[in-house]
């Protein structure tokens, strides 16, 4: 539906972004129209997508973001060169993601995953004059289509051991005689998969990407592929590995323990905000696995609730660092930062706020999102899991603290406007971060119907507890 | 609604004085002051509106938050809590004028995250759900936060980063506990929540409230907060912030872990007595004034929990007349240290001295405050000392000898800030040009040496009005159903 985008006319960077700005929206109202209507999903196009709840949440969720991203990528570029692009890239990858939630068997998955993935290698490489761009465009290309590879031959492996792509149909067929095929076949899978959640041990492409992708893109591409990617994965596992639920919970379990502890850590010596936050989202890549690990509704539920207020705090925090370099024109590191909390109250506030947010403070909902993590994965009886993740809260708070401490309480070391005054005034993006700052904290308070949306949309998948 | 209001009035100033154009300016300023004050007199009306004869919760309010766990915003007040809520709103109404009168940088915002920290804090104190009861709990590090990190004094940083550190582990291993014991239970209610005798979710709870009382070995934080943030800050810190984990203590842990307790009751007891006669000595030989008061607060604090895990009707009692005692104490000190500071430029002990003479009015508040500290007999301090120490006797004397001990080192070291601040011969950095306490000073403090005078008329105001006059009774008894 989003494919007559392509042809968007590029001589005019308004024109592109109503254009892309209209058509996400549309997209979205479309998906909460099908969210409200339809109370059982069906299969469609021969069963290969399914139009059900949980496809239709994600969908509003990354509409929600690439309408975030257009905002932000508004006046990102002085000149209209590639505006046109952007946008266009933009809606493909929305378009990208939106059929990979819906996939309903492997052929689908690959497809959707490469559509979105091809798109977002070229978002990184946009920015064609600047060298850090371009190498993390081809470092994401390398690294992701290694992560792809992969994960098609893992599917290779499922369909020769289970004789069908359907994830149902695996799940059906699962425990015949190719168990050693059907596992190799899952493990290559969580891999690719883990690749796009950007899970250690398989994050090495996520600081360097995050670092060099025109900001826009990240803010885009961390809030929207996390969505994608993981509710995939909830999906997929659910539904075509009921059998092996022991062996993938633990995995899941194991990969969310590195990621924490790696992308803790790894946070702990960063300078530059935008790495920091590469790291953060490593991190939270481990809270978000910690639900679909638990491998129960309460987890299904956790994990969709916590990506509402995720995807608008990590959306919110990387425009707020787009705003700054703007302001600049040089990287953003935490000396770049010092005294910004008090010259621009909105960016600072809402910057704050994300990363008070992030340690898990309330009034962010990101707050209530770790409740229900831990609440899964204690019900699934793992407390130590719990506690592993308690443990890397307390050493996030390090360096959030860190991003605050520069913003607020160290005096401000650099000229604020450069040569030939501020940059204009950019409504777009003060309205995007206003945006996220109202999820961040209106999914606190209204987390009772959040909820209930959360468990419509996961009541389809056949959990085994 | 009125336990809402008294949450929300302060919350919503703080947006209001964010949001405001007059922001920074004196009007911002003395919008937060009439806040404060009006949540003074709503506390005055809940107090007017309640019904001591009865031991349930009052006034309270029930709204689903979310169904499928059984979490819901539900907040009340009990004969007892009242009192301590009545503290928070006193002492911040003073520490917010203290702080306009002191004329800090950025006043709106830094008045603006007093009233935050007073709204979360009242919260904390009237939540009657353990989830809600956690965020709240939470909510208050952040102005806790950015108020000492960004007023504070020269070593602000690393005491901040501390600080968090240290309380952000406690309360995480609580949150765990919270999830274990809602989950266990079904609901999150607490008014619904039975008792446990899972000795994990015991520590998970006790862990957080240690570190934030804090109980000894958990107090590396406390010096350097203490030192570091705007004096009315370490008041409100040290007068009601640590009030909250003795809260949290009588509201959660005692009553839902009856097991639990009476078996790490010698654990607790030990550290509590090894907290209380390490806090005392280390005031006694702390170097400055808010080392003094720091100290001495940690082992008040510690004096406190004795009260507490002695479960029964005296000490009960005596723990919660201290902690409103303490409270207004510390908050009363911390004040004067800060007037202190500000007319000498230090609080070295050594630098200071005669400051009595041709200040008569700095010299009668510090002395009875001070007075009242040491617990002289007939002060309120002294009742429930009393109180803590005679419901300590009936779990063993040792512990008592232990607790009256440390009530003489308590005079060691009050009569030592005394004298060195008051008397001897006039320190160097006390010059003849530093003045008398100021009108406005005398207004701020007066309040609080003011319900300590009347507290040490009337300790009974508190102790027969709360817990419906049977302590251990209504805590073991009052919040199941």
């Amino acid at each position: 539906m989003l494919v007559t985008l392509f042809l968007a006319p590029r001589h005019r960077r308004q024109f592109a972004a109503l254009v892309s700005a209209l058509c996400l929206v549309g997209a979205g109202i479309a998906a909460i129209v099908l969210f409200t209507k339809d109370d059982t999903g069906r299969g469609i196009v021969a069963d290969a997508i399914r139009r059900d709840r949980l496809a239709e949440l994600a969908q509003i969720l990354v509409a929600g973001a690439g309408l975030l991203g257009v905002a932000v990528a508004y006046r990102e570029r002085e000149d209209v060169e590639r505006v046109g692009e952007l946008h266009a890239l933009l809606l493909a990858a929305v378009a990208g993601m939106s059929f990979f939630v819906a996939a309903n068997n492997l052929m689908t998955l690959f497809l959707g995953l490469e559509w979105f993935s091809i798109c977002l290698y070229i978002l990184t490489a946009i920015a064609v004059e600047r060298l850090t761009s371009l190498e993390a465009g081809l470092k994401y290309l390398i690294v992701g289509s290694f992560g792809s590879a992969v994960l098609l031959f893992g599917s290779a492996f499922v369909y020769g051991a289970s004789g069908s792509l359907y994830f149902s149909e695996i799940g059906a067929k699962a425990g015949g005689s190719d168990r050693l095929f059907l596992v190799a076949g899952l493990a290559m899978i969580l891999v690719g998969l883990a690749f796009k959640v950007s899970a250690a041990p398989f994050h090495m492409w996520t600081p360097d990407v995050y670092q060099g992708a025109p900001t826009p893109v990240t803010a885009f591409m961390a809030a929207a592929t996390k969505v994608a990617a993981l509710v995939l994965t909830l999906r997929l596992l659910v539904t075509a590995f009921p059998a092996d639920h022991e062996l993938w919970q633990i995995t899941l379990a194991v990969i969310a323990c590195i990621s924490l502890a790696w992308g803790n850590l790894a946070a702990l010596v960063q300078s530059d905000v935008k790495r920091l936050l590469a790291f953060s989202s490593v991190s939270h890549a481990g809270f978000l696995l910690m639900p679909i690990a638990a491998g129960n509704a309460l987890g299904g539920r956790a994990l969709l609730y916590y990506l509402i207020p995720y995807s608008a705090m990590s959306l919110g925090a990387f425009a707020v660092v787009a705003a700054r370099e703007r302001e600049l024109g040089r990287p953003v590191g935490f000396a770049e930062l010092a005294g910004f909390g008090w010259e621009r109250p909105l960016y600072g506030g809402a910057m704050a706020l994300f990363m008070f947010g992030f340690i898990g403070l309330p009034p962010a909902g990101l707050f209530l999102g770790k409740f229900y993590a831990f609440a899964a994965v204690i019900d699934r009886g793992w407390t130590w899991l719990a506690i592993v993740g308690a443990v890397a809260t307390v050493v996030s708070i390090t360096y959030y603290l860190g991003v605050v401490r520069a913003m607020y309480l160290t005096p401000s070391r650099v000229a604020v406007a450069p040569a030939g005054g501020s940059p204009p005034r950019d409504v777009f993006l003060a309205a995007a971060v206003a945006f996220s700052v109202l999820v961040t904290v209106g999914s606190l308070i209204a987390a009772g119907p959040l909820l209930d949306i959360a468990r419509e949309a996961v009541a389809s998948l056949p959990f085994t507890s | 609604m009125l336990t809402t209001l008294l949450i929300v009035i302060p919350i919503g100033g703080t947006l209001a004085l964010w949001l405001d154009p007059w922001r920074n300016t004196r009007r911002a300023c003395w919008f937060a002051v009439l806040l404060a004050v009006a949540e003074v007199g709503l506390w005055i009306g809940g107090v007017a509106a309640f019904d001591f004869g009865s031991p349930g919760l009052q006034l309270h309010q029930r709204t689903v938050w979310f169904a499928d766990l059984d979490v819901s915003y539900a907040v009340g007040l009990y004969d007892w809590s009242l009192w301590l809520v009545g503290l928070t709103v006193i002492v911040t109404a003073a520490a917010v004028a203290y702080g306009f009168r002191a004329n800090r940088q950025r006043p709106g915002v830094y008045l603006s995250l007093l009233l935050l920290l007073e709204g979360a804090t009242v919260g904390v104190f009237t939540a009657q759900d353990l989830l809600l009861f956690y965020v709240f709990f939470e909510a208050m590090m952040i102005p806790l936060y950015v108020l000492i990190g960004g007023w504070g004094g020269p070593g602000r940083l690393g005491a901040t980063l501390k600080f968090v550190l240290y309380t952000l582990a406690g309360s995480l291993l609580m949150l765990i506990a919270i999830i274990a014991f809602g989950l266990e239970q079904g609901t999150f209610d607490l008014a619904k929540l039975g008792s446990s005798s899972s000795t994990w979710i015991f520590l998970g709870f006790l862990a957080a409230f240690a570190v934030k009382a804090p109980l000894f070995p958990f107090h590396g934080w406390l010096p350097d907060a203490y030192r570091e943030a705007p004096p009315e800050v370490t008041a409100v810190l040290s007068g009601v912030i640590s009030k909250t984990a003795a809260y949290g203590l009588l509201r959660i842990v005692i009553p839902h872990f009856p097991d639990p307790v009476s078996d790490w009751r010698v654990t607790v007891l030990a550290l509590a007595s090894i907290g209380l006669v390490y806090g005392s000595l280390l005031a006694f030989r702390a170097p400055d004034i808010r080392g003094v008061i720091a100290y001495s607060s940690l082992a008040q604090m510690c004096l406190i929990v004795i009260g507490l895990f002695a479960v029964n009707d005296s000490g009960l009692d005596g723990a919660l007349l201290q902690m409103v005692n303490h409270g207004f104490v510390s908050a009363s000190l911390f004040l004067l240290a800060g007037t202190v500071e500000a007319r000498a430029g230090t609080g070295q002990l050594k630098l200071l001295g005669g400051m009595a003479r041709g200040r008569p009015v700095l010299a009668s508040l510090l002395l009875t405050t001070g007075v009242i500290a040491l617990a002289v007999p007939g002060s309120t301090a002294f009742a429930g000392e009393f109180l803590v120490l005679n419901g300590i006797f009936a779990r063993g004397w040792g512990w008592a000898v232990v607790g009256a001990v440390a009530i003489v080192l308590a005079a060691m070291y009050v009569l030592r800030l005394i004298s060195a601040v008051l008397h001897r011969d006039v320190g160097s950095a006390v010059h003849g040009h530093a003045r008398d306490l100021r009108l406005v000073e005398v207004g701020i403090l007066a309040p609080l040496v003011a319900a300590l005078l009347f507290l040490s008329a009337w300790p009974a105001s508190i102790t027969d009005h709360a817990f419906g006059g049977k302590p251990a009774a209504t805590v073991s008894a009052q919040f199941k159903e």
